[in-house]
Order: structure tokens, then sequence, then C-alpha cells
């Protein structure tokens, strides 16, 4: 397929506020990405059809929603997207069972695949509620039927909009390997919006950072994660390294597992690991020490060699760090120096060195 | 009951229910649109068909029997015309009572259903649309369902009203025995002969009797109601 999944450019002013973002995304999750206030969910209200742009253009995979240049801005109800708002939305006069199929009712009949409510109920673990109505739900559970309604409405893009900003970390634990299988086993591409990095380094294939009504960067999560350009701006987040990970075993004993990635071997101090299993490891670049030797007797477990790729731009309060690239087997790793480490190590491109991180530090998002 | 009624009584009160009933249910449709259009609508003179619909509420019900009168009367523009049209009568006629009954019931069932309108989150009708829900859907499916409480409030309004009209329908359609005397029109022909004391009070046993049903109606509809439609 040679058509984008999402290919955007609109501008709109709001008030004082200007939006004026284009970009295109190719993957599966595409997460937007950005402070509070920066523009995200008017994006997200111009893609599902909420807000009329004053002109610009969205298609999705090749098929036009708008284009204010050919009078063409098809009304939400025809544009066949799942939308999943921060709040479920779901009717209170209607039982879940109604709730989930209010969707499937407008899709046209002969377009309607009758399997699909077991496929939506298995895959979001939804079954047992059926007969509830929404007031009897947990807002956990809430979310997850506003999430299978959406996917039952057979949309050919599934719009959400933080769905997970109202509810507390248990929650969010309970409904993000949900969306991880929504992702990776139901053909749906999928537009997320999020402020919270954790999530994006989680589920997102591909970022798209909105500032202020722009589109600040946008390209392949572990890229923008890791840009040192991004990550030197003042308020921007921590920069870090995300690496796909299989886990190769588990030391009972220690209770720490040992993963292998593209990188090289990292030894993880989380529970309930079993081998084989796939997973994304995060590593701060502010958790990663630099070394010039290989270090002894160190309590890190992980130690991995490796060259400076990339010097970035003195950052921070006064200049007073600096961001760095490795190249540690073809992979990029994020480090965070104070600028006067890096001048007593006399740090340059190409200088072979040594990554070494604590276990506790590698976090699983 | 028609032991204890005498059958001008037993009259009285059938056409009283009758009168009241249609006067709520020919309503309902207008009400319904106005209430809309006063909750979403955005257009020039909204305010003053605020006023307009308020009315009655306000002038005395004698002014707006009057006014009924010389518009809807057999020589009225309005009387007039839907006579030649659609033969229809309304002077003297027990359906002139109930357009009298309606009209003064009228604001109290569009305050209801404007308020339960306006009460509807926007957001539910929001996500119904992006569901692929037409706008004529979203509204039967979604809007309507949401609030039906209001429009049984405001149906049970309009029709303790109309059960209760006395001014308007006397000055309108006057006090005929079997064609316009309705339950208060009945009570207060009581009053006005020696006498007539036990009638009277037999109509308002009635009428207390009516009214409570009719209170305990709305209460278990509304519990019903509400049982469906839980807050979130």
């Amino acid at each position: 397929m040679t058509e984008p999944v999402l290919d955007i450019a609109v501008r709109h002013k709001l008030g004082d506020f200007l939006l004026d973002a284009s970009f295109r995304s190719q993957g599966r999750l595409t997460a937007l990405f950005g402070a509070s206030g920066s523009g995200k969910t008017s994006l997200v209200n111009v893609i599902g059809g909420l807000i009329r742009p004053q002109s610009g253009h969205v298609r999705v995979e090749g098929e036009t929603l708008v284009d204010t240049a050919r009078g063409v801005v098809l009304p939400p109800h025809r544009r066949r997207l799942g939308y999943v708002f921060q709040e479920a939305r779901l009717f209170p006069h209607l039982t879940v069972r109604q709730n989930l199929l209010f969707g499937h009712w407008f899709v046209p009949r002969a377009l309607r695949k009758p399997a699909e409510l077991d496929m939506v109920l298995d895959l979001l673990g939804i079954g047992h509620l059926l007969k509830r109505r929404p007031g009897a739900l947990s807002g956990g559970e809430k979310q997850r039927v506003a999430i299978g309604r959406a996917l039952l409405a057979q949309p050919r893009l599934l719009l959400m909009d933080e769905p997970l900003a109202a509810l507390d970390e248990a929650r969010k634990a309970e409904i993000l390997p949900h969306i991880e299988r929504l992702r990776d086993e139901v053909g749906i591409p999928i537009v997320y919006v999020s402020h919270a990095l954790t999530e994006v380094a989680r589920l997102a294939t591909t970022v798209v950072v909105v500032e202020a009504g722009r589109v600040g960067a946008c390209g392949p999560t572990a890229e923008i994660l890791s840009r040192l350009d991004l990550a030197s701006r003042p308020g921007a987040p921590e920069a870090s390294t995300l690496l796909a990970a299989e886990v190769v075993d588990f030391d009972e004993a220690f209770g720490l597992a040992r993963l292998a990635t593209p990188a090289g071997e990292f030894a993880i101090a989380r529970g309930a690991l079993r081998a084989g299993q796939r997973l994304r490891v995060r590593i701060m670049a502010s958790d990663v020490m630099l070394g010039l030797a290989p270090p002894e007797g160190t309590s890190a477990l992980n130690i991995l060699p490796g060259r400076i790729a990339e010097i970035g731009e003195r950052s921070g309060e006064g200049g007073s760090t600096v961001h760095l690239r490795l190249d540690c087997a073809g992979e990029a790793l994020v480090v965070r120096l104070t600028a006067k480490s890096a001048a007593n190590l006399a740090l340059a491109v190409g200088k072979p060195v040594y990554a070494i991180v604590k276990s506790v530090s590698v976090e699983t998002p | 009951m028609s032991h204890w009624l005498t059958p001008e009584e037993w009259t009285a009160v059938r056409l009283s229910l009758v009168v009241a009933t249609t006067a709520m249910l020919a309503s309902l449709p207008f009400g319904l649109a106005v209430a809309l259009l006063l909750a979403r609508g955005r257009f020039w003179g909204k305010s003053l068909l605020d006023a307009a619909v308020h009315l009655p509420l306000i002038l005395p019900p004698v002014v707006t029997g009057y006014l009924l009168l010389v518009g809807f009367g057999r020589r009225g523009p309005i009387g007039q015309f839907l006579y030649e049209w659609f033969g229809i009568v309304f002077s003297f006629r027990w359906t002139g009572a109930a357009l009298a009954c309606a009209v003064m019931g009228f604001p109290l069932m569009v305050r209801a259903i404007r308020l339960s309108i306006e009460a509807v989150d926007r957001k539910l009708e929001a996500a119904a649309g992006t569901l692929g829900a037409n706008p004529a859907w979203v509204f039967l499916v979604v809007t309507l369902p949401l609030c039906l409480p209001g429009i049984l409030a405001g149906m049970i309004l309009c029709f303790a009203k109309a059960m209760g009209e006395f001014g308007a329908t006397i000055t309108f359609v006057s006090n005929i025995p079997g064609e316009t005397q309705t339950l208060p029109s009945a009570i207060y022909t009581f009053t006005q002969v020696p006498g007539g004391e036990t009638g009277a009070m037999r109509l308002t046993l009635i009428s207390i009797a009516i009214s409570v049903a009719a209170l305990f109606l709305s209460e278990v509809m509304a519990r019903l109601v509400g049982r469906r439609i839980a807050v979130e």
C-alpha cells in the first residue's frame, strides 16, 4: 500500500490560537503527543469532523474526508471513524450490549461483519457486562465498552483522545494491554492523543510531536524519543531510548530477567516476565553513565560497548548538560551528561565508550 | 360511581377528563417543537417567542379567554379560517375548552421539556454522530429518550393545569352542561345555587382524587424512567 494511513495539512484559527499542522503517517498507531493546550485535541477533532478547518485536507488511506480546495467536508456521521473520548460517553439509557451495537446499526447491512461482536468482546474482556447499564460500570470498564462501541462501527480509523487521562494508574494498567492487542491484532489504524510519554513509548509506532498548534516532529517512536535536538528544547520531556526486547530467561532466585535487544543484552529487575515474551524497554538518557574503559567492581549489571555517534548542543540551566547519542551495535542509545563530565572524558564523535545502566533504571512502559 | 353522582355531574367529570387529555396530547408535538427551538435554536426573535409562550402564565386567564374568543370565535380571523378550510369549530364546543386548556398549560409543558433538553449532554450527541447516526437519528435515539422524564413531567403538568382551568375556559366557551361544563365550571355552578353545597363537595373530592392520581402516576413513571437513565 503506497497511500499513507493518514495525510493531513490543515490551517485553522481558533481565537488567538492558530492550528497549522501537516504530517503524514504510515504507522499502525500514530500518537499525537504534546503538552495540554498544544492543539492535539483540536487536530483530532479536525480528523473526526467536530471542527471544520478553514483550509487544508485530511485523507485517510487515500480517502478524502476534507479538502477545502475542492469544497469537500464530510459530516462526522459519514466519515466512518471510531472515536474514543477521554470520558467514555456511553449512552446512559441503553444497556452495554445496546451501546456496543449502536454504531453497528448504522453500518450498511451489506458491509456488516456478523462475527465482529464476539471478537470485540473477547479482545476487550467485556463479555460479562453485556446486560448491565453504564451507570453500574467502573471507569475502566466504561472505557473498554467505549472502545468496543467504536470498533463495532467498523471504522477505517480509530481516534482515541486521551482515553486513559481520566483513569487512575490501576485502571490504566487494566486497559493498556487491550490497546496493544488492538494495535497488533485488529487491522484498524489508530490515532492516539496523549500527553503521557509512558503511554506513547509503550503504544506508538509513529509519533507526531505537536507544539503550539504546529507539528514539531514526526517519525518512528524510538527515533523521536531519542532525538537530541528535541530533548534540548526548554520544557521538552526527558530524552530516552526505546528498544524492542525479548525475554531470554528469568532468574527466579534474584527476580531478574535477561532481555535480548538489538543494542545488546540487558538484565532488568521486573517480576512476572516469562521467556519468549516481547516487550518494549525504555531507558532515560539521564540514567546512563559513560566510562572510557569497562568498569570493574561496580554494582551496575548492564555494561554495553559503543561509540559516540552524535553530540548535541549544550542545554539545561546555564548550558550545564549535554545530550549524546551512542551507537551500540547499530542501535542508538541516548545519554545525558553534565557538560563538565563530557569535557573531562574528552568525548568526541567516534570515540569508543562503555555505557553503564543500572538494572532498576530500565523501564518497561 | 354513577350511584352517588347525578348524570350531570358524571358528564362534567367525563368531559373534564376528555378535555384535559385532548389538550395534553394535542399540544405535545407543538410543545416539543417549541421547546427544541428555544433550547437549541439560534434565531432572531427567540426571546419574543419565549415571551409569547409564557404569556398565558402571566396574563389574567379571563384576558387569555377573551383573546381566544376574539381570535378563534366563529367571526374571529383564525376561527373563520379553520371553519372554512377544515370545518373545525371552537366557540361554545368542548374543542374550544380543550384549546383554552392547551393554551393555558402550554407554558408549563414547554418549560419542563425545554429544561430537560438543555440538560442533555451534547457530548453524547456528538458521540452518536461519530458512530454513524445522522442528526435525525441522534435526536430519535439519544436526545428524545434522555429527555423523556422532562417530557412526562411536562405532559402531567399540562394535564393538571387543564383539569383546573376555569377562567379562560368559561370566558371563551361559556358554561354549557354536557358541552363545555368541566369540573371547575360545574363546581362554580353549584356554588351559585341554593343547596348546591353537597354537589360542590362531591365534585371537589373527585377533583382532588384525579389530581392525586395524576401526581402518583407521574411519580411512578418518573421512577421507571429514572431507573433506566441512571446518571453516569
